[in-house]
């Protein structure tokens, strides 16, 4: 085996210095009573290239674009990803080292992640972004037990327009500890209705996603005035960070914490992950953030350098009174994000996303006049809703033949927007697809 | 002692990314517009995120530059221990980088995506082969994360049963994530000490099962490198007052077709794909924590599970209603599970059985050539990794910090040091299977070279690193006032 550097003779050897017979008299001390009765039952070894063979098919099997039209988002982008940032995460000193407990030796990562940090809290409008949490969903839950802590109440208040995903994920975090979740439904305009607040004292954190789930820029200005004057935080987030190279960033808007995911920012799409956890806030709740955090430093000589901070919130030293659990991060992919904020600069990052809002913007207008109905009147960033006449389904079906996703059916997540279809256009989606696919829907 | 690993070479300076940028610079080719522009209504549009402009080839160097201060497995021997920094294949890479998977989007009927779920229906199977277990899901994130997922399985089992309960049990030597994951569930963690040999005791664990407590979390291998030889008896103890066991399974590399979770009673247990299952650490994740259960927790384990229908078409089903739910908005860290699988199917069985024999070959060789130079807290047979102190060295007033500080100059990433904690100044010695003797030892003679330094000359010890980027950085003063932003 390639990956295996020991002959025969090193392992006799070997053996002779640890005082044991053979491979298998290293595990004696084991009892028999916790020994596999059998060999494991796996497929024979392949060999490197029967292994690509046999990969490239299973690969070739799956549906993507270019060879699909595929207009669906919801929380995973496609993008163009530059041919450097692909190489430059390729390198094995950042792929195959670990996390940064020795700084000396890990400068590389350390100041890669400082600087993720800082190119994301100026996305974000905050103080301070931690190093990685393992994607949006886990970040909004992180978010929400932080307010939790802070305020010391119960119950938080979650848009009906974070993604139902996540909001799922946040249930899975915040019930079986026996907090509580307050839904905010939605408007006819397709913002979050902030009436249910009314009259509430004892929430912890008011939670909007902007642009939301149908797409919808949220008024997040608004939600955090209430949020605030009902003493509680307001957490706004996102699951397509380039709308910030357009948008108010949340932090400006009065969120006191802020979520997202990151895999619009270079990070492939692979099936949903690894994406990236984005989360930061203002800086008078750093010391209640959950997760890492690098920060500067000075050596011996008074050089500058970078370290792993503010450890004393963390797991390994608090145990069960840490700030969280959480341990490995998504180191790799904030580097990756780093990497491609770095390529594009404010001028490309604005630059596209008004490109990615000029395309959804036109293929939105298409529908529209093609006699579609658009049922939420607000403004969007690549992603709007369109209502389809009764049987659309049928019509559906037929267009995944000719490779085309004709969006995502949302009566799953909404069971009254039944032929309601949520549609996303990325700057990787041209023209001539976008009128292909009026043409298929109103034939 | 032949020529030492370590060198010095140049090391150029950096610039932090912001201070590099020239306003009008580019390092992105913009695809042109084929739309008419459609403006947002102006109160919606903010100044744009404060980035630098900078050209490809600032990026390039900007980052090349940044990763020669790093050290990776590829780098050299990385003997941090629990964290198994076995080498990470290359065709690994290659396999989760070919555009099906890597382009393949989650929401897609299922109709699309049939080879992401049959990838993955096919790992479930061989980690369930692997451990014992009967039943897996991919989708916790990172060991932590496969942690939680599998204390909310504990807890859901005993809110079916009406039967809630207050604490759990966690050994003095469980990693810091044990605690914490189980506190999120709200449990309380009741700490047992280590016995005399490194393993637990089955009378401590008697002496502190009640009808209150939801059970044990224990780590086998545990993290001192010893197999927890009671841990079958420990596992009655705690079945018959109610209780499950829980397993950490991150050290799973020392006994792969070797020892069977299931077997021993194990009904919760968690794997780290980035140790055992050689996918690269990425400079702390991302990971992937599958966690594996005995077919009565079954029901619990997170939505979407797989299923095959009998067409033989794979399927997402949310019919589980008395699943924990979800815990990433997706179906795990699929690039990753790519890796694991690419790497089970180039290994086969028996290779991953002689992963495991070598990796505790290795270690076990690295103990007896060192025992006599560093303190060993356990002088046992040991598994993937051993764990040392400074007791030797502290005449000379010389600590764990001052050794693995050394190491660096002599070309090696240091070990985990001061963990676990039951060992005073530990210096946890992971060497992993894919270390040759040849690096082993030259290893070996660096550490007793590192030992006689220690006595002859500390003061080269305690100023250690020398040939880094940067010499030893001042972490108290960088918490004292953080400056996490530029
Ligand atoms: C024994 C043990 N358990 C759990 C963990 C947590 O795993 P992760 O960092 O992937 O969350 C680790 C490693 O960090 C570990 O060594």
């Amino acid at each position: 085996m390639r990956f295996l550097p020991h002959t025969p003779e090193q392992i006799q050897l070997m053996l002779m210095v640890v005082g044991a017979d053979s491979l298998e008299s290293l595990f004696s001390s084991i009892p028999e009573e916790c020994r596999r009765l059998q060999d494991m039952n796996l497929p024979d070894a392949l060999s490197e290239w029967a292994l690509n063979r046999y990969m490239d098919a299973l690969s070739a099997s799956l549906a993507v674009s270019p060879d699909y039209k595929i207009f669906i988002g919801a929380g995973r982008y496609d993008h163009y990803i530059p041919a450097t940032v692909s190489a430059l995460k390729s390198r094995s000193e950042f792929l195959t080292a670990y996390t940064p407990y020795q700084p000396e030796i890990s400068q590389g990562t350390l100041q890669a992640i400082y600087e993720y940090q800082t190119l994301a809290a100026r996305l974000m409008g905050v103080d301070v972004v931690t190093a990685s949490h393992y994607d949006g969903a886990t970040a909004l839950s992180e978010s929400l037990l932080m307010a939790i802590r802070k305020t010391r109440r119960k119950r938080v208040a979650i848009s009906s327009l974070i993604h139902p995903f996540y909001r799922r994920v946040l249930q899975t975090y915040l019930e079986p500890a026996g907090f509580e979740i307050l839904d905010l439904p939605f408007l006819e305009n397709g913002l979050t209705d902030l009436s249910l607040l009314e009259g509430t004292t004892d929430i912890a954190a008011v939670a909007l996603q902007s642009p939301n789930f149908f797409g919808c820029i949220e008024e997040l200005k608004t939600a955090s005035k209430k949020a605030h004057e009902m003493g509680a935080l307001f957490v706004a987030g996102f699951t397509e960070a380039l709308a910030y190279g357009l948008l108010k960033s949340p932090g400006s808007q009065g969120a006191d914490i802020v979520f997202g995911e990151g895999q619009s920012l270079g990070i492939p799409i692979s099936f949903g992950g690894p994406g990236l956890g984005m989360l930061g806030c203002t800086s008078e709740h750093t010391r209640n953030l959950p997760g890492r955090l690098v920060g500067k430093a000075k050596d011996l000589d008074g050089k500058n350098g970078f370290v792993l901070t503010l450890a004393t919130r963390e797991q390994h030293i608090r145990r069960e009174k840490a700030t969280s659990n959480i341990c490995s991060n998504n180191s790799h992919c904030a580097l990756t994000a780093a990497m491609y904020m770095a390529s594009l600069g404010k001028s490309g990052f604005c630059n596209l996303a008004k490109l990615n809002h000029d395309k959804a913007a036109y293929l939105c207008r298409q529908f529209s006049d093609a006699g579609f109905r658009i049922p939420f009147s607000s403004p969007f960033f690549n992603e709007f809703v369109v209502e389809f006449p009764k049987g659309f389904e049928t019509r559906y079906q037929s267009l995944l033949e000719k490779k085309i996703v004709a969006g995502l059916p949302l009566s799953t997540f909404y069971s009254k927007l039944a032929n309601h279809y949520l549609f996303c256009v990325t700057e990787t989606v041209s023209r001539k697809d976008m009128d292909a696919l009026i043409q298929e829907v109103k034939s | 002692m032949t020529e030492p690993l370590g060198a010095s070479g140049l090391i150029l300076n950096e610039k932090l990314l912001w201070e590099k940028g020239r306003k009008g610079r580019s390092g992105f080719s913009m695809p042109e517009s084929d739309v008419p522009s459609s403006p947002l209504p102006m109160e919606l549009v903010g100044d744009g995120p404060d980035f630098p402009d900078l050209s490809e080839v600032d990026v390039v160097r900007h980052y090349t530059r940044l990763s020669t201060w790093n050290f990776g497995v590829d780098t050299g021997l990385y003997p941090l221990g629990s964290c198994t920094m076995k080498y990470n294949p290359k065709t690994n890479e290659r396999q989760a980088g070919l555009s099906g998977f890597s382009g393949s989007h989650p929401m897609l009927p299922e109709s699309l995506c049939q080879g992401a779920l049959k990838l993955m229906a096919d790992l479930e199977r061989f980690l369930a082969e692997i451990t014992g277990m009967d039943a897996v899901s991919l989708q916790p994130a990172a060991g932590a994360h496969g942690e939680l997922a599998g204390m909310l399985v504990i807890h859901a089992w005993f809110k079916k049963k009406g039967n809630s309960r207050s604490k759990i049990i966690i050994p003095d030597t469980a990693h810091g994530t044990n605690p914490a994951s189980a506190a999120l569930c709200g449990y309380i963690p009741v700490q047992v000490h280590t016995g005399a040999e490194g393993i637990l005791a089955p009378e401590t664990i008697a002496a502190v099962m009640d009808e209150e407590t939801a059970g044990i979390m224990v780590t086998n291998p545990n993290t001192l490198g010893l197999f927890e030889n009671h841990l079958k008896t420990i596992s009655e103890i705690v079945h018959a007052k109610g209780g499950l066991v829980y397993a950490d399974g991150a050290n799973m590399n020392a006994v792969m077709g070797i020892a069977d979770m299931g077997r021993i009673g194990v009904d919760v247990l968690h794997l780290n794909l980035h140790k055992t299952f050689s996918t690269p650490h990425g400079g702390g994740g991302p990971g992937a924590g599958p966690v594996c259960v005995k077919k009565y927790l079954k029901p619990f384990l997170p939505v979407p599970r797989i299923i095959q229908k009998d067409s033989g078409q794979y399927a997402l089903s949310e019919d589980f209603p008395e699943s924990i739910g979800k815990l990433l908005a997706f179906h795990g860290h699929f690039g990753v599970l790519v890796r694991a699988y690419s790497y089970i199917l180039s290994m086969g069985a028996e290779g991953l059985k002689k992963a495991s024999q070598l990796a505790v070959l290795n270690a076990n060789y690295l103990k007896e050539q060192l025992k006599d130079t560093f303190h060993l807290a356990y002088d046992r047979p040991c598994m993937h990794e051993c764990v040392f102190s400074d007791r030797y060295q502290q005449e000379y007033n010389v600590t764990t910090l001052d050794i693995a500080k050394r190491l660096m100059d002599y070309g090696y990433h240091p070990p985990t040091i001061y963990f676990p904690l039951v060992v005073h100044g530990a210096l946890m010695m992971e060497p992993t299977e894919t270390e040759s003797k040849e690096d082993l030892d030259q290893y070996i003679d660096t550490l007793k070279k590192i030992a006689v330094e220690a006595k002859e000359t500390p003061d080269v010890l305690r100023s250690a690193p020398t040939r880094c980027k940067v010499r030893r950085l001042d972490e108290t003063a960088a918490a004292r006032k953080p400056c996490l932003a530029g």
